[in-house]
């Protein structure tokens, strides 16, 4: 039998109020009259209005947006082969090395890579901006959506694969046929991983970029360097609630995913 | 061919983009800084051929790794990080193992809510996270103004620009990565095994040590390192909740890049700090590989 006791409560209830909290209070002043953050003036939603005035967090958002989108999309195709790679692709020269270049950018820490990469950029001589801020992202997002999607294809039936194969279809057909749509889930929560890691990027984005693409992150970064201010603040609102309906319904579509599967299983199993 | 194919592009992109960096980071380390475009000597000349190569390679030294050694600010950069790390760790555990317990305890019509919820801060922007609190621990804070409220202090704390602060912050945006893998861990565990140790005799308390915190082991460790490693290198949270006595690596790899522009001394940092960083990641690949073996 499993004990829910007064502890558990507690400490689930202080839990989520300290991760809940503070992002609370900063959507609550966001809608504050004056411009003194800590002070209550009463209810205003200036601060939006001015935020939408200013145009270098516009440019800023529409950069972040086009470098999130082409890098979130080059590396899911590139993290879904090398996910295919490492779990379907047998022995080949150089696998310990290639799953070690897919690990070690988890764990690396951004001022490392940033570094790296910028030194990479600056020998080559390429000149930074937004295409070398998307290498970058990447580059590091392909680790990420490479684990996520070959956690899925470790845990699926692979006799579906030769089924398809024995049945007269090339490699490519299988895989687009068979393996792609039964692991498109994992796919697309690959893809949304590598968006939001790249929205929210700053470190890397900062060494890799050049005049011309600065990215939201980097605007924010430089303006709360000076304290806090309210237009931060309807920002984060903003992005706060993206998020939370972006997450909501994510779930509330699987949800009703996994509900419809089961009701196809049973009426399969009836006919 | 197909196979070749889907090998080596997902291969180069890496070897390019990720290898090659770090051996022009090791060989930058080795250069000296310059005033010119690119701020480092010697650069690699082919065009003088063989000599030019050897010219290049008798000009590279480990001058800037003493350097680091000689100037104390460096390596008090990387004990205090070692110790914000440590200590961060130890104060994410200490709060957030009640709170995975409490998920893993919870009715399982609550879990995958509860779940959501946790999962939740992920998604929302790291800077943030680690911003919400400037306008809290600040002297004007809300904080501050909420304890003189309570008159329990009659002067505000200083608690924003300290080493407290950077605390809070670690704890608060590392939280997740602690309670998601020990949940994992106590939401496997059978609590049949709890029932019998109390039927031996055990009080619930003795049973709670003897029985769940050892099963949970991997769950922990596996949690400690997702946070240790990457705050090691943090930079994000010392620079805005941290004061001028923060020091942290990061933090002063990312000035000596961009406020001094010493590349070569700057690549050293990175060296070091990879060097620091083998063992923690070595051990937690370990742990990995130990959990998905007991797991078959």
């Amino acid at each position: 039998m499993r004990r829910f006791s007064w502890f558990n409560a507690t400490s689930l209830t202080l839990g989520f109020a300290f991760l809940y909290l503070p992002m609370v209070i900063l959507v609550i002043y966001s809608f504050n009259e004056s411009r003194l953050v800590t002070v209550w003036a009463g209810f205003s939603t200036k601060w939006y209005g001015e935020l939408f005035q200013n145009k270098d967090f516009l440019n800023a958002a529409w950069v972040t947006l086009k470098v999130a989108f082409f890098s979130s999309c080059l590396a899911t195709v590139l993290g879904t082969m090398a996910a295919y790679v490492l779990v379907r692709g047998g022995r080949f020269r150089g696998r310990t090395l290639f799953s070690g270049m897919i690990y070690a950018p988890l764990v690396m820490p951004e001022v490392i890579t940033g570094l790296s990469l910028l030194l990479l950029f600056i020998g080559i001589g390429l000149d930074r901006g937004i295409l070398t801020v998307v290498l970058a992202h990447t580059t590091f997002a392909m680790c990420y959506v490479s684990v996520v999607v070959s956690s899925r294809l470790v845990s699926f039936d692979q006799s579906l694969e030769e089924a398809a194969l024995d049945l007269g279809c090339s490699p490519f057909e299988a895989f687009r046929l068979v393996t792609l749509p039964i692991i498109a889930p994992s796919v697309i929560s690959g893809w949304l991983l590598a968006f939001t890691l790249s929205l929210d990027d700053l470190v890397i984005a900062s060494f890799t970029t050049g005049p011309g693409a600065t990215t939201l992150p980097i605007k924010v970064y430089s303006a709360v360097r000076l304290g806090v201010s309210p237009e931060i603040n309807a920002l984060s609102t903003i992005l706060i609630a993206l998020v939370t309906v972006g997450v909501i319904t994510a779930s509330l579509i699987s949800k009703r995913a996994a509900v419809a599967q089961a009701r196809d299983e049973r009426a399969a199993l009836q006919q | 061919m197909r196979r070749f194919t889907l090998i080596s592009v997902p291969y180069i992109w890496l070897l390019a983009l990720f290898l090659i960096p770090f051996v022009i980071v090791f060989k930058i380390a080795l250069s000296d800084a310059a005033i010119a475009r690119p701020p480092y000597l010697p650069l690699l000349e082919f065009s003088e051929g063989w000599a030019g190569i050897k010219a290049f390679f008798s000009e590279l030294d480990f001058e800037n790794f003493v350097w680091l050694t000689e100037d104390d600010l460096y390596w008090k950069a990387y004990l205090s990080s070692l110790k914000i790390a440590l200590v961060s760790t130890l104060f994410t555990l200490l709060i957030g193992y009640p709170i995975a317990y409490g998920m893993a305890r919870a009715p399982n019509e609550w879990r995958p809510t509860l779940l959501m919820l946790m999962i939740l801060p992920f998604w929302t922007s790291f800077l943030i996270r680690v911003y919400a609190w400037m306008g809290i621990l600040s002297t004007e804070g809300l904080l501050n103004q909420l304890l003189m409220g309570l008159g329990l202090i009659t002067e505000p704390l200083m608690i924003l620009n300290t080493n407290v602060a950077v605390y809070i912050g670690i704890v608060y945006t590392y939280l997740p990565f602690l309670v998601l893998p020990v949940y994992a861990a106590l939401e496997k565990l059978d609590d049949s095994l709890l029932e019998a140790a109390e039927d031996l005799g055990c009080s619930r308390f003795s049973a709670f040590w003897l029985v769940t915190v050892p099963l949970s082991r991997s769950g922990i460790l596996a949690g400690c390192f997702l946070v240790f490693i990457p705050v090691l290198g943090e930079f994000v949270i010392p620079s805005l909740l941290g004061g001028s006595g923060t020091l942290m690596i990061g933090k002063v790899l990312f000035e000596e890049f961009f406020s001094n522009r010493d590349w070569p001394v700057a690549s050293a940092v990175a060296v070091i700090l990879l060097l620091i960083l083998i063992v923690p990641i070595v051990l937690f690949q370990m742990n990995q590989q130990k959990q998905q073996e007991a797991g078959k």
